[in-house]
């Protein structure tokens, strides 16, 4: 793949008045944000259609950055609100920005139902395994014994790993990576864009000045090389024992299928709606 | 266009049935709902027409979802509509909220019943008078309208939708179970037979780039909707004329906060609408508002048949509220009697607008029934 410069990303599709951006020095944010910009160009999608929706928190900021349509909303909704700009207006093709606690704590429910429908969407999950923007509080996806302030000792809780949780739900595409694994992120950023269905790209994303700092890894060099202590391709772990994977989070494409997405639920019913009623044949 | 029910003459239907053939022929496209008792009925209409006129109705998984799809839609360019009761209405709150920062059209249909909390399901209350008004958070305001008859459940849906338009605002349609679920005649007009109101849109490049500004001095911004080429961000946090997050600059906050309010207290008499009967030469007024006015016309008849110059004044619309003729009113007559089926929430409100110009004399009603003529009377006679 022909990588073109980060300038040129930059200056096509960022808002210049924005900027800078919020983001921390180290944050990996930036980098999924630019690997979503990569995927767009590459495939040559038209902005004017496709609309970028968030929730709230750090990454829930990106579409503020990006000169896209946008609807930066209420702490994790964003895909509640998406259902409804899709259904409404179909020709739209719909991002969605978020962090681990929009997603997976307090849009919990509105994750697992925009899954179950096959909502017409493609995610964008920051998991850096905190709340970041609220000062580095645990996030539902902490490993066990990592710190937040509001788990001073070590979290006590099981996380939920986010990928699995939305292959069980029903997602046409699943791909987990860390923000290191450029390539295989801007691919399956791709992958998952051209996909009808709920479409999941989640990146581990180092939280330098939240998380970092209180779990010792002040700089996101140290969190690279934690990462790639933690992380298993998924080739890899499916040769391991459960008690091997132990504290490990495994990386790779965990589901790619093609079931029919919401839209074209909807038309169909529509449809039988109409026959049903002996409005059409 | 082909209607999934009669046009252009009259039915024998619920209130809820009313409010969902007025939103279809307001335009409604979009419904997102979560059942709940008393509005349910408006759910199940919805879900039977909307495919045939080619809209849409999804059952969502929970009251903040339906809150959150109805304002997407609402920026994909449809008109749209969620309906609930009391608790799903407490669970509305928040994007309540982000649809008047963000200014967004959409119609709220919260049938009231019985509360705190779970209360009564099947019967009616007039409880939510305040959330409807005070129940999001911070500085603000928005529309509240109040039926009393499924007639005016219907016409009062399709103002609703009008109003939510011109104004860029959420609009709260007030009714309760009662409205919902009696049966009355009521006239379903053509399409061509009402009027619409359609929402501003950007006339060109320069105003689609202020989304959140003033081009037009009337504190009401063109919208402009997704998918346009425009590049709109929308943000529920403070945000400058083109959109842009300004969240630590009070001036900013200011502006944006007092022209948001400002359109609807500024166009007050455009917005509200409310029935005088008997109140040219009255002495005392009753003062009330939906399905409770009907007890109080009846009251105030039999009160003049007894001597006594009664009048009423039925407010229509709850928000924005016009203190200023409370006080004439109040100049006019010795005492103001409000019945309303709670403990106390138009009452404040009137009694603020009397400011001391007249005596204000609640009378509440809880536990599901409507007031009857008389304890209206007695209290008045007493
Ligand atoms: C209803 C509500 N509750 C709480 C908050 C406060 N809040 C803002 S962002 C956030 C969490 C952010 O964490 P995450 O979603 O993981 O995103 P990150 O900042 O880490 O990218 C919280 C709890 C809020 N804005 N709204
Ligand atoms: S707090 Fe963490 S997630 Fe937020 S911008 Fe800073 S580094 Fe990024």
């Amino acid at each position: 793949m022909y990588l073109k410069s980060a300038y040129d990303i930059r200056d096509k599709y960022l808002r210049k008045d924005m900027l800078p951006t919020i983001f921390c020095p180290g944050c990996g944010i930036g980098s999924a944000l630019q690997y979503t910009l990569r995927a767009i160009d590459d495939l040559g999608l038209n902005p004017d259609e496709i609309v970028w929706v968030s929730g709230i928190g750090c990454s829930s900021r990106v579409p503020g950055f990006v000169n896209f349509d946008g609807l930066h909303t209420t702490h994790g909704r964003a895909l509640a609100f998406a259902t409804g700009i899709k259904l409404a207006n179909p020709n739209l093709k719909i991002i969605a920005f978020m962090g681990d606690g929009d997603a997976a704590a307090i849009g919990g429910n509105h994750f697992i139902h925009a899954i179950r429908r096959n909502l017409d969407v493609t995610v964008i999950l920051i998991n850096n395994f905190t709340y970041g923007m609220t000062g580095g509080q645990v996030a539902p996806t902490a490993l066990k014994g990592l710190k937040g302030t509001t788990a001073p000792y070590g979290q006590f809780e099981n996380p939920f790993d986010i990928a699995d949780l939305a292959v069980s739900a029903g997602a046409n595409y699943v791909a987990r990576w860390s923000v290191f694994n450029y390539l295989q992120g801007i691919n399956s950023i791709k992958k998952a864009l051209q996909k009808e269905g709920f479409t999941l790209v989640e990146f581990l994303s180092p939280c330098p000045i939240s998380f970092g700092r209180r779990n010792r890894m002040k700089t996101a060099p140290e969190l690279l090389r934690w990462y790639q202590k933690i992380t298993v391709p998924l080739s890899k772990a499916k040769k391991m024992s459960p008690e091997e994977l132990e504290g490990k989070i495994v990386i790779g494409e965990f589901a790619d299928r093609d079931r029919p997405g919401l839209v074209r639920e909807y038309e169909e019913y529509k449809k039988r709606a109409k026959r049903m009623m002996g409005w059409e044949e | 266009m082909r209607y999934p029910f009669p046009v252009g003459k009259s039915d024998f239907i619920q209130g809820d049935e009313a409010i969902a053939r007025a939103a279809i022929l307001a335009g409604c496209r979009f419904y997102a709902g979560y059942p709940i008792t008393p509005a349910s009925e408006i759910f199940e209409a919805m879900a039977l027409y909307m495919p045939l006129v080619d809209g849409v109705s999804i059952q969502m998984e929970d009251e903040l979802a339906s809150m959150a799809a109805i304002i997407g839609a609402s920026w994909a360019g449809a008109k749209a509509m969620t309906a609930t009761s009391g608790p799903g209405f407490s669970l509305m709150m928040e994007n309540l909220g982000y649809a008047i920062m963000t200014e967004t059209p959409v119609v709220v249909v919260d049938v009231q019943r019985s509360g705190p909390s779970t209360g009564q399901p099947t019967l009616a209350a007039q409880g939510d008078i305040m959330q409807a008004i005070w129940g999001t958070h911070g500085d603000h305001s928005l529309i509240v309208l109040s039926p009393s008859t499924v007639q005016e459940a219907f016409d009062f849906t399709i103002k609703a939708f009008n109003l939510a338009e011109k104004y860029r605002t959420p609009v709260i349609l007030l009714t309760d179970a009662e409205i919902a679920h009696m049966r009355e005649r009521v006239y379903i007009p053509k399409p061509d037979e009402i009027e619409l109101v359609e929402r501003k849109l950007p006339a060109n490049e320069e105003e689609a780039k202020l989304p959140f500004g003033d081009p037009h001095g009337d504190g009401v911004p063109p919208m402009p909707i997704f998918g346009k080429g425009y590049r709109t961000y929308v943000t529920g946090l403070t945000h400058d004329e083109r959109g842009r997050p300004k969240t630590v600059d009070a001036e900013v906050h200011e502006k944006l906060i007092k022209r948001i309010i400002g359109k609807i207290e500024n166009n007050k008499h455009d917005i509200i609408t409310y029935d005088a009967f008997e109140l040219e030469d009255a002495e005392i007024a009753v003062i009330s508002t939906g399905i409770v006015s009907r007890s109080a016309v009846r009251a105030v008849k039999i009160l003049r048949e007894k001597g006594v110059k009664a009048g009423l004044l039925k407010l229509n619309t709850i928000w924005p509220f016009d203190f200023d003729m409370i006080e004439e009113l109040a100049e006019q007559v010795k005492k103001i009697y409000v019945p309303e089926m709670n403990l106390g929430q138009l009452y404040h409100l009137v009694k603020e607008g009397a400011n001391g110009k007249a005596e204000v004399e609640l009378i509440p009603k809880i536990g599901g029934e409507v007031h009857t003529p008389m304890e209206i009377v007695e209290r008045v006679v007493g």
